[in-house]
């Protein structure tokens, strides 16, 4: 439903189905009645596609719309209870569909299975002698093979028919056509003598279904990361209206909501929390398995769960936002997309079945001519029939797409969100690895590393006194200040005259005595002395750390150095890229000398310092340009989504912003560096079961269609019996999904 | 050469020649699409040559007549759209392609294709 709104008024427009109608005289029918009801201001009836929509102000009610309708002699989906077929998303009724079409290849496979049994024993009577003399019957053979040929080949024909019409064609054509030849063939038999083949159609038709049956089993559960996240999505959300607390599903909830969630609750969507706090268990949506401390103001996310505490939530994103609906469209949207590796496969699967019906053609020609003289026309149809069966473009087509959904899927479970399915083949082929410095690297987050006392003054009494004056700044380094006296329980004191210097540091006066805090450049402007502590502040400098001075009267009374961590695991990281082969490489608009000190404490072999900002992407450019090898970028702020969108894999963090995402190739939505690692590591097998299946459906392909051919009956005498074909067929395209489906199980 | 395997090659080199033109003979129908375009999905895609104008949005409502359930999955990998195609019931993509140049569609087993083209 949409809401429209024009000349202050407000009306909306409705879109619903209508069954019943039969021509398009219906559909102006129920137009013409549609416009007729009170506040309708236009309707339209589509016959083909059997939908009316309908532009009315909003106090028309559905319950209008559907009692005109039915006035006329039809009937309405829409309003509440209208729970027909129609009103279902399409995926809803895909889901029902593929049960439908389950069953039914179920149905067809078994009472197939059964007639095809008879007729092989029938077939060959000299084999099974106890079988009774009726079952060898040319006509009991025909009437037994015709059902299988056409209601349970049914499909078959249909979808030839459907191809030839538009000159294209598919593996049913092949399918269709090589049975018929031995049906068609057989009947003939049957009525004038001759040899029989009902047995090698009914088994063909027989086994081919099964393997799709088997196929489509199986295809399923491609798909299942999908169904499982979504699976994650609460239904109800508990929202504060007033004094009261009402249910409402969550369709329902908007921005600006205030939600309850009791403990144990799944959060309805995403928002910051305005009251109470909690443990929150993140790791359906981050793969993080420590659940994560959450306070008012804190972001809460959709479908994660609330451990311990209630708490109340303003929601900040519904529906199609938040986050869990943007990762199950990333998902959906990655495996969707072409790997690289399938190009060439589209390319020959657009010429593969007319060529094999050329082929079979030719090896009918040629055994015709050239086969013994006694049998050649039968050997000519057997292999030709063989050619057609088991040609198989089912594994060609299968063999990319299947893997990457498991593979997509497989990395959502662990948290590593991938964007396309270009991004998961290369992964495992990067030469050079440019983190970013602060935030992915780095924790981000300045932390005091040390502070000292000097002239007689204690550690503790500069942390209190540079705490106290900090309480009122808003800079980073002062929160690094703040926290660690907080931990501390320290009671700040009160600051009179307080004053920042921006580009120096602060001032302010605390029990009556002038303090300032702040860099060199303040303590040179005051005529504060620190001559002989510049060794120590040059030494914590080198070890990447940003240096605060603070100084009562002129004096120097203590230094405080602060510093960004690395992240846990960054180490391990860059060791095993480095062990691996990797060019390691750390890019960061800090200074030369922190940016060394942690490339240093990482293990990153370079630096390059004092980049600007949109200078990252140029550099990532050049490393590109140099002997074409593939370059990953992993960064997460605002400023790193150029270089991210340039890298050939670019990899953002989780915790980073939202265009550092949508740039990013791969997200690492569990926070944790050493996913790094793991996204590579998928990559590889993801694309090792790629190649496996690429060779196994074109090795396949090239081997067997020669051997159908007969090419090696003047060496050996071997012939492929045209059933046997039909099982391998089937073997094949369901092989090709199974070892995709293997990949859910692999270690990465 | 006895005179019925005379007939059948010629036969066979007949089909062959005639499997050739059918298949890959046909001539595409370009079809310039405007705001939005209708698709038939029936024993392939009618249209499946489809123009469309870069940067600008242009709809295919897709509808599937064709039972075969080859045909019930749409797939444009270079949008990376995959779509479930209920029989007969229309299904819209919004495209807006923001570069030139020929991108291919098929089914989801890769057999029935179509293109689309951005100028």
């Amino acid at each position: 439903m949409e809401k429209l709104s024009s000349d202050n008024q407000q009306f909306i427009k409705r879109t619903f189905p209508i069954v019943g109608m039969h021509c398009a005289s219906c559909a102006r029918l129920i137009e013409r009645k549609l416009i007729r009801t009170p506040g309708v201001l236009n309707a339209t009836v589509n016959y083909g596609s059997e939908n009316a929509s309908v532009e009315s102000d909003t106090e028309v009610s559905d319950e209008q719309l559907a009692k005109s309708v039915e006035e006329a002699g039809y009937k309405a989906i829409i309003g509440q209870g209208a729970k027909d077929k129609e009103q279902r998303t399409p995926e809803e009724i895909k889901e029902e569909e593929k049960k439908k079409e389950l069953q039914n290849l179920k149905v067809k496979v078994i009472i197939s299975s059964i007639i095809s049994v008879l007729i092989f024993l029938g077939s060959f009577p000299e084999w099974f002698t106890f079988v009774p003399k009726i079952l060898t019957n040319p006509y009991v053979l025909l009437a037994l093979t015709t059902p299988v040929q056409f209601w349970a080949g049914r499909s078959f024909y249909l979808a030839t028919w459907s191809g030839l019409r538009n000159r294209t064609a598919s593996m049913d054509t092949l399918i269709a056509v090589g049975t018929s030849a031995a049906y068609g063939y057989s009947f003939f038999s049957a009525l004038f003598g001759g040899h029989m083949y009902f047995d090698t159609a009914a088994v063909i038709i027989t086994l081919i279904l099964l393997g799709r049956y088997l196929e489509a089993k199986a295809k399923a559960h491609t798909s299942d990361a999908i169904k499982k996240l979504l699976g994650l999505q609460a239904k109800t959300a508990r929202v504060v209206r007033g004094n009261k607390e009402i249910d409402i599903p969550i369709e329902e909830v908007e921005v600006g909501d205030l939600i309850r969630v009791r403990p144990g609750e799944k959060i309805p969507v995403d928002g910051s929390i305005v009251e109470g706090i909690s443990s929150i268990d993140e790791s359906m949506v981050t793969g993080e398995s420590i659940p994560v401390d959450k306070k008012p103001g804190d972001v809460v996310i959709g479908a994660t769960i609330n451990k311990s505490g209630s708490f109340v939530f303003k929601a900040t994103k519904v529906g199609a936002d938040t986050m869990l609906s943007r990762i199950v469209k990333m998902v959906a949207e990655a495996q969707s997309s072409r790997a690289p590796i399938q190009r060439l496969v589209d390319i020959i699967s657009s010429y593969f079945v007319p060529a094999v019906l050329m082929i079979a053609v030719a090896t009918f020609v040629v055994w015709y001519d050239f086969g013994p003289t006694t049998a050649s026309g039968l050997m000519a149809l057997t292999n030709t029939i063989a050619v057609l069966i088991i040609a198989c473009p089912c594994a060609m087509g299968l063999a990319t797409p299947t893997a990457i959904m498991v593979g997509v899927g497989r990395g959502a479970e662990k948290g590593i969100l991938v964007k396309d399915a270009e991004s998961l083949e290369i992964a495992n082929k990067v030469k050079v690895a440019i983190f970013d410095k602060t935030g992915t690297l780095t924790k981000g987050v300045p932390v005091l590393a040390s502070y000292t006392g000097k002239t007689g003054t204690s550690k503790e009494e500069v942390l209190r006194i540079a705490a106290s004056l900090e309480k009122g700044s808003e800079h980073a380094l002062g929160e690094a200040i703040l926290e660690k006296a907080k931990e501390k329980g320290f009671v700040l004191k009160k600051v009179q005259g307080f004053k920042a210097i921006p580009g120096y540091g602060i001032e302010g006066n605390i029990d009556g005595k002038r303090y300032i805090l702040g860099n060199r450049a303040l303590m040179k402007k005051d005529g504060v002395d620190y001559k002989l502590t510049e060794k120590e502040i040059e030494k914590l400098e080198s070890e990447g750390k940003t240096v605060v001075l603070l100084a009562k009267k002129r004096i120097l009374i203590g230094l405080i150095a602060i510093a960004d961590t690395l992240k846990e695991g960054a180490r391990e990281v860059i060791k095993s890229l480095n062990e691996a082969g990797v060019e390691t490489w750390m890019i960061t608009g800090d200074n030369e000398r922190t940016a060394k000190a942690i490339a240093r404490q990482s293990g990153i072999k370079n630096v390059l310092a004092e980049v600007l900002p949109d200078q990252k992407a140029q550099k990532v450019k050049e490393f590109k340009g140099k002997q074409d090898r593939v370059v990953a970028f992993l960064g997460d702020g605002i400023n790193d989504a150029p270089a991210l969108a340039v890298s050939d894999v670019g990899i953002a963090m989780g915790t980073g912003t939202d265009v550092a995402i949508e740039s990013a190739g791969i997200t690492l939505l569990n926070r944790d560096i050493r996913s790094i690692l793991t996204a590579f590591n998928l990559s590889r097998v993801t694309l090792s079961v790629i190649k496996q299946n690429l060779v196994w459906a074109f090795g396949y392909n090239v081997i067997l269609i020669p051997v159908a051919m007969g090419i090696l009956y003047p060496f050996f005498g071997w012939l492929l019996n045209p059933a046997l074909a039909a099982f391998a067929m089937a073997a094949s395209s369901i092989s090709v999904v199974g070892n995709s489906l293997r990949l859910k199980r692999i270690r990465i | 050469m006895d005179i019925d395997k005379i007939l059948v090659t010629i036969t066979g080199a007949g089909l062959i020649a005639f499997i050739w033109w059918f298949f890959f003979g046909k001539k595409e129908v370009e079809v310039v699409a405007g705001e939005s375009i209708d698709v038939v999905v029936d024993g392939g895609y009618k249209p499946a040559s489809i123009r469309i104008k870069k940067g600008k949005t242009t709809t295919l409502k897709i509808k599937r007549r064709d039972p075969n359930s080859c045909l019930e999955e749409i797939i444009l990998p270079d949008f990376k759209i995959k779509k479930f195609l209920p029989l007969n019931r229309e299904i819209e993509i919004s495209l807006t392609p923001q570069k030139t140049g020929e991108y291919g569609f098929h089914c989801g087993m890769n057999m029935y294709h179509g293109k689309i083209i951005v100028g």
